[in-house]
């Protein structure tokens, strides 16, 4: 009984945290830089119809590739605005996550018609690990998922290695920590953040591309549902951390997975309640995140006024 | 081409177009282009005007429907003070969670958004249902609930007139009064504001954020009072997320936000008739939503940059 409702719940957790882990670990490193990239969620939705179209052509590994370049393009829109231009980042990222809801609304209904909602990609399989799958109960569900649950979860420990034991990792810390030292000891920090930030488009990309290949198997206009938002929260929940933030997108993905939880159990509530918790579990974690993060000294200007 | 047609036809064509669609589509961007004017000026980035739009559309909505029997003006007041009420209250969450919790605003704003659409969504399945049970919304509101109209035969009503009015006296506010000042030098830095000393920044924040959701909140009421008259998902197509761009384009001017919010209603209208008469996608509108605000930061910036040369050079 236990184990009928516990491992499918389980399951579910792990497939809705990699999207959100793939963008939170983008928003990471961007904000390790010292900039907050609100566009994201238009990243994520371009990344959505980009690898759907890319699928579609050529197969769901395409199709990943198809998502990140498409993050990237608008990641790279962003970018000159912000670092090149010295915009403002948070009107800035406003008009991008405009622009990737509208124009990806805009081309798929151009694409495939008022009717296109009905367009389905297959989406990719789960695999079973070798030995780690056969571990007995929890074995077959943590150890058979997609390829693309495994690729977020060894992203964590790159990330951190990239951002804790390497040479460009510190340079991009300092960036984010104070830029003007960072510039004074001749490290180019229009350079790190469009580095930074062209890491997080592809990372925005694969959250949107994931969402479709791996887990919806269609585009729905606005289907990144807030997912982008959710990322940076994620990142603050995660305390500027890949470990950190690893955390809390499992925990965001078991807010997610609650839907099908609930339709499981047949609770007699509102299933409207269900799909509003994780908005309302930002709110009460951010919250209570209050005065215990360690923000990346860069970003005090754009969290602490 | 036979779109763009299309597109100016359905915005100015014919008095019907420019009275019926047009306006009607400008005075919620007209209401909550001050909303985020208001709140942008005193450096709060309210990107919640869709939600405090919905909250105060429900609050109208429930009263709305239980006006049945009373004076038509008392119905109508009841509504504008219910929607003000639920837009600042929606408002106050994310207001008071940046007072009190440091949170980030334009991430609390968001996630209050999504809230707002599934309490929309749960209330037209539960309690604010129509009578049959059959259809996700309202009862239609009774006659004395519809706001007056401004021009006989054509749609345009009330909440246009409020509009104006509110930019009038947002302008008045801003320019002439002791609340104006403060809440300009608290959105040019708050820092700065705090340390000269006679300006209480919490106070004002808080003040020009619940500004801000009531305006959004009145919008929401207008929607239902004059427009739908009645409460269903999709009340609004984005029309909070659109302000923002009429709202910027108006360089944050409560007068600027007159023209800026029909230029933008022009378009909402326009992209209808065109979606049904050359089957160009409205979705469109959010992509020169995004242009124009994209096109002012660049402007800003080359403005900028060239404010800093002309030091030197010129």
């Amino acid at each position: 009984m236990i184990e009928a409702i516990l491992l499918p719940f389980l399951d579910a957790t792990l497939r809705t945290a990699t999207p959100l882990l793939f963008a939170a670990l983008g928003e990471l490193v961007t904000e390790r830089a010292g900039l907050i990239n609100v566009g994201l969620e238009g990243i994520i939705i371009a990344g959505c119809l980009g690898g759907l179209v890319a699928a579609g052509a050529g197969g769901p590994m395409l199709g990943f590739v198809g998502g990140m370049t498409a993050g990237m393009v608008m990641a790279a829109l962003f970018a000159w605005f912000v670092v090149t231009r010295r915009a403002d980042a948070i009107i800035t990222g406003t008009a991008i996550t405009l622009l990737g809801l509208g124009v990806t609304g805009t081309a798929y209904v151009a694409l495939y018609g008022d009717a296109g909602a009905a367009l389905r990609t297959p989406t990719i399989g789960p695999i079973a690990l070798p030995f780690l799958s056969g571990i007995p109960w929890l074995g077959p569900t943590l150890f058979t998922q997609s390829v693309a649950t495994y690729a977020a979860l060894l992203l964590v420990p790159a990330v951190a290695w990239w951002l804790g034991r390497t040479a460009s990792g510190l340079a991009l810390r300092a960036v984010g920590e104070r830029a003007d030292a960072a510039a004074a000891a001749g490290i180019s920090v229009e350079r790190m953040r469009w580095g930074a930030l062209l890491f997080a488009g592809a990372m925005g990309g694969l959250c949107g591309a994931t969402l479709v290949l791996a887990d919806v198997g269609t585009f729905n206009e606005g289907m990144s549902a807030g997912r982008g938002f959710i990322a940076i929260a994620i990142v603050v929940l995660g305390r500027w951390t890949a470990m950190g933030v690893a955390g809390a997108a499992v925990v965001f993905g078991a807010a997610f997975a609650l839907r099908s939880l609930l339709q499981t159990l047949g609770l007699p509530l509102p299933y409207q309640l269900f799909l509003a918790l994780p908005y309302a579990l930002t709110l009460v974690l951010l919250a209570a995140q209050r005065g215990r993060a360690v923000a990346p000294g860069e970003l005090g200007s754009g969290l602490d006024r | 081409m036979e779109a763009l047609l299309a597109l100016w036809q359905g915005a100015f064509g014919s008095a019907y177009a420019v009275l019926s669609a047009t306006l009607v589509r400008t005075t919620p961007l007209l209401l909550l282009g001050l909303s985020v004017a208001t709140a942008f000026r005193a450096g709060i980035l309210n990107i919640g005007a869709e939600g405090q739009l919905l909250a105060g559309a429900m609050a109208a909505a429930a009263v709305g429907l239980a006006s049945t029997g009373w004076p038509s003006a008392v119905a109508v007041a009841a509504m504008i003070v219910a929607g003000i009420v639920a837009g600042a209250g929606w408002a106050f969450i994310a207001a008071a969670l940046r007072r009190w919790f440091g949170v980030l605003e334009v991430i609390s704003t968001i996630m209050l958004n999504f809230l707002a659409l599934h309490l929309v969504s749960w209330l037209v399945r539960g309690p604010l249902q129509e009578p049959t049970r059959t259809n996700p919304q309202s009862a239609t509101l009774p006659d004395i609930a519809h706001w007056p109209t401004l021009i006989p035969g054509h749609r345009l009503h009330l909440g246009f007139l409020l509009g104006l009015l509110l930019a009038l006296a947002l302008w008045v506010m801003w320019r002439h009064t002791a609340v104006g000042f403060r809440l300009r030098v608290v959105g040019m830095g708050a820092r700065a504001a705090a340390s000269a000393g006679r300006v209480a920044v919490d106070h004002t924040v808080m003040g020009a954020f619940l500004l801000s959701g009531a305006i959004a909140g009145l919008a929401g009421a207008s929607e239902v009072g004059g427009v739908t008259w009645g409460l269903y998902d999709g009340i609004s197509p984005g029309y909070g997320y659109t302000a923002i761009a009429v709202a910027l384009l108006a360089r944050l001017d409560p007068r600027a936000v007159v023209p800026s919010a029909v230029f933008f209603g022009a378009l909402e209208a326009g992209a209808a008739a065109m979606q049904r008469d050359a089957g160009v996608p409205s979705v469109v509108v959010q992509v020169v939503v995004a242009v124009v605000v994209l096109a002012v930061i660049a402007l800003d910036e080359w403005r900028r940059a060239r404010a800093a040369r002309g030091g030197v050079g010129a």
